[in-house]
């Protein structure tokens, strides 16, 4: 009972800001929002005793990816007359997907046999079921060879990242921090003795 | 925990105690335990204010503040009621919700990553076993004020400072999570109190001395994520005014404030649960003490030892602020990135070895 109700509210919540995310009229408002949507489905995997994944969704998405999103949102200048324009063109193709999702989704839920009634709420997990432990577990053995293509897959996309910024401009000025710091206080200043003159 | 209570009441609230449904019981309890963690905080964080004046004038050669009460003692009281009582200015040009929950957005992180945070072998709020990852993620959270704020006060000077302070805190978080890779591949545990028990036993179990460039990061870092001296660009008063909090008065910027001090007691109370053994005692096993009348509280863990770790490194900070120049930009960003994520790399690696290898505290939970 608390458990539906608890679930019921972060769902309703959730979904109230994902409907903010496309209707603010802000940009800023709209990541904001899209903040508050991760939160709650964080709450929601952790009432899913998916303490793991719930923390990790917070640390990487709403720590760092949004950050930098909320960085990059408030640097542009957006015209928000021409996403206005856009969202209402865009509207059918955006429907068309969610539908789809839904579909899938329901088959998944079909294919695993519970059908739509008698789920009941989420699955208790024995005492002492770490669920870090049991991921990594999972993580490091049996699917080692996914988890490494992933993580070389990330790496290509960093140095792709860097090297498409790092364009060598002419006439740029760079910190050469080795100079900066070899630097002694006889390369800038000149003492020099000179005898007191005589008041005029 | 409980016994230590029962021996305190008499019987007949014992009586009403027990019949209560163990629900109720375990509400009331864990209620009174925010509660204690709340206004201890709070107060360290007040007092903390003194603490720094103090120790800053002292090293300028001045007394600090010495006119409110006995020593000054009542200075910051008389602080927090000032600014209780000024008038608070919301820019016309604002956009007001977000210019009035930033201060918010910063405070509750900070508070809100106490929960796992053992106190001593019995009290902790939560005892999750993700409690690294929870701090990591809290910590991570709290720039959101700092970029709101800069934001929504729609200035220059504030923006440039939400600017400098995001781009300064995604860099060194993380350097701050593999620091604390180290620390986790060492204790073998996500628990903060697994993590304190690793290094029960005495200075020479303490993470310091194995992961010694792992806590010199670590700290650092935590320097950098308050954004306090020599990191403060993001206030940077004698370029950028106050940066992201300039348009703040009153209860607004009070309340940046105490998330500021928050946030360093929150660091310094980490770094010594991490790298100085947390609540356990650096003297376990020195039981010729035990026989000295008056020092045998020093051989026994609990609060008082976090307490002490915890002002050490208070008292760094304010060292830090009284002796070194602010950071260039471009020095804070090197050494974020090609200094210290290059050193812990390098280190998780060593640690792994030596665990492989069997060398070292941690060799019972490697190969």
């Amino acid at each position: 009972m608390f458990q539906s109700i608890m679930f019921y509210t972060f769902a309703l919540i959730m979904l109230g800001a994902a409907t903010g995310v496309v209707f603010s009229r802000n940009p800023v408002h709209a990541v904001m929002f899209l903040v508050l949507t991760f939160f709650q489905s964080a709450v929601l995997w952790l009432m899913a005793e998916a303490e793991f994944l719930a923390i990790v969704l917070v640390l990487v998405y709403v720590g760092a990816v949004m950050v930098l999103f909320l960085f990059v949102v408030m640097m542009l200048d957006v015209n928000i007359e021409a996403a206005k324009r856009g969202l209402t063109r865009y509207a059918p193709f955006g429907i068309g997907i969610a539908l789809l999702m839904v579909v899938q989704l329901m088959q998944l839920i079909w294919s695993r046999g519970h059908g739509f009634a008698g789920t009941g709420g989420f699955a208790a997990t024995p005492e002492g079921y770490s669920n870090t432990k049991a991921l990594g577990a999972v993580l490091y053995t049996e699917h080692v060879y996914a988890f490494e293509i992933a993580a070389v897959i990330l790496l290509l996309a960093i140095v792709a990242a860097i090297t498409l910024t790092m364009r060598k401009r002419p006439g740029i000025k760079v910190q050469n921090i080795a100079e900066q710091v070899a630097v002694r206080a006889k390369d800038r200043i000149r003492v020099v003795k000179m005898d007191a003159e005589k008041r005029q | 925990m409980l016994d230590f209570f029962a021996s305190m009441v008499p019987t007949f609230i014992w009586d009403i105690w027990n019949s209560l449904p163990p629900t109720i019981q375990y509400l009331t309890i864990t209620v009174w335990k925010i509660l204690f963690v709340m206004i201890v905080v709070i107060l360290i964080v007040a007092f903390s204010t003194y603490f720094e004046r103090k120790v800053i004038g002292r090293m300028q050669a001045r007394v600090g503040p010495n006119r409110v009460g006995p020593l000054g003692l009542g200075q910051p009281f008389a602080d927090v009621i000032k600014l209780l009582i000024k008038e608070v200015i919301v820019p016309s040009q604002s956009s007001k919700f977000l210019f009035v929950i930033a201060p918010l957005l910063s405070l509750i992180p900070a508070l809100a990553a106490w929960a796992v945070i053992p106190l001593n072998d019995w009290y902790v709020i939560a005892d999750i076993n993700a409690g690294l990852l929870f701090v990591l993620a809290l910590t991570s959270v709290g720039v959101y004020g700092v970029i709101l704020a800069g934001w929504a006060t729609n200035s220059k000077y504030a923006l440039l400072g939400a600017m400098r302070s995001a781009a300064q805190i995604v860099a060194y978080e993380i350097a701050m999570g593999f620091a604390l890779v180290g620390v986790l591949m060492a204790s073998g545990s996500l628990n903060l109190g697994d993590i304190v028990m690793a290094q029960g036993g005495g200075v020479s179990q303490w993470f310091l001395i194995p992961l010694f460039p792992l806590f010199i990061v670590f700290w650092i870092s935590g320097v950098a994520e308050t954004n306090r001296a020599p990191f403060d660009v993001a206030e940077g008063e004698s370029e950028i005014v106050a940066g992201f909090h300039v348009e703040y008065s009153g209860v607004g910027f009070a309340i940046f404030f105490l998330a500021e001090y928050a946030n360093m007691v929150l660091i310094s109370t980490l770094t010594a649960i991490f790298f100085l053994g947390g609540w356990a005692s650096p003297f376990e096993g020195w039981t010729f003490l035990n026989d000295i009348v008056g020092l045998s509280w020093l051989t026994v863990g609990g609060l008082h030892w976090l307490f002490i770790k915890m002002c050490l490194f208070m008292y760094i900070f304010f060292w830090f602020r009284a002796t070194f120049p602010r950071y260039r930009y471009d020095q804070i960003m090197r050494l974020g990135w090609k200094i210290f994520i290059p050193v812990t790399i390098i280190w998780i690696a060593v640690e792994g070895a030596m665990a492989w290898f069997q060398i070292g505290p941690w060799s019972g939970l490697g190969a």
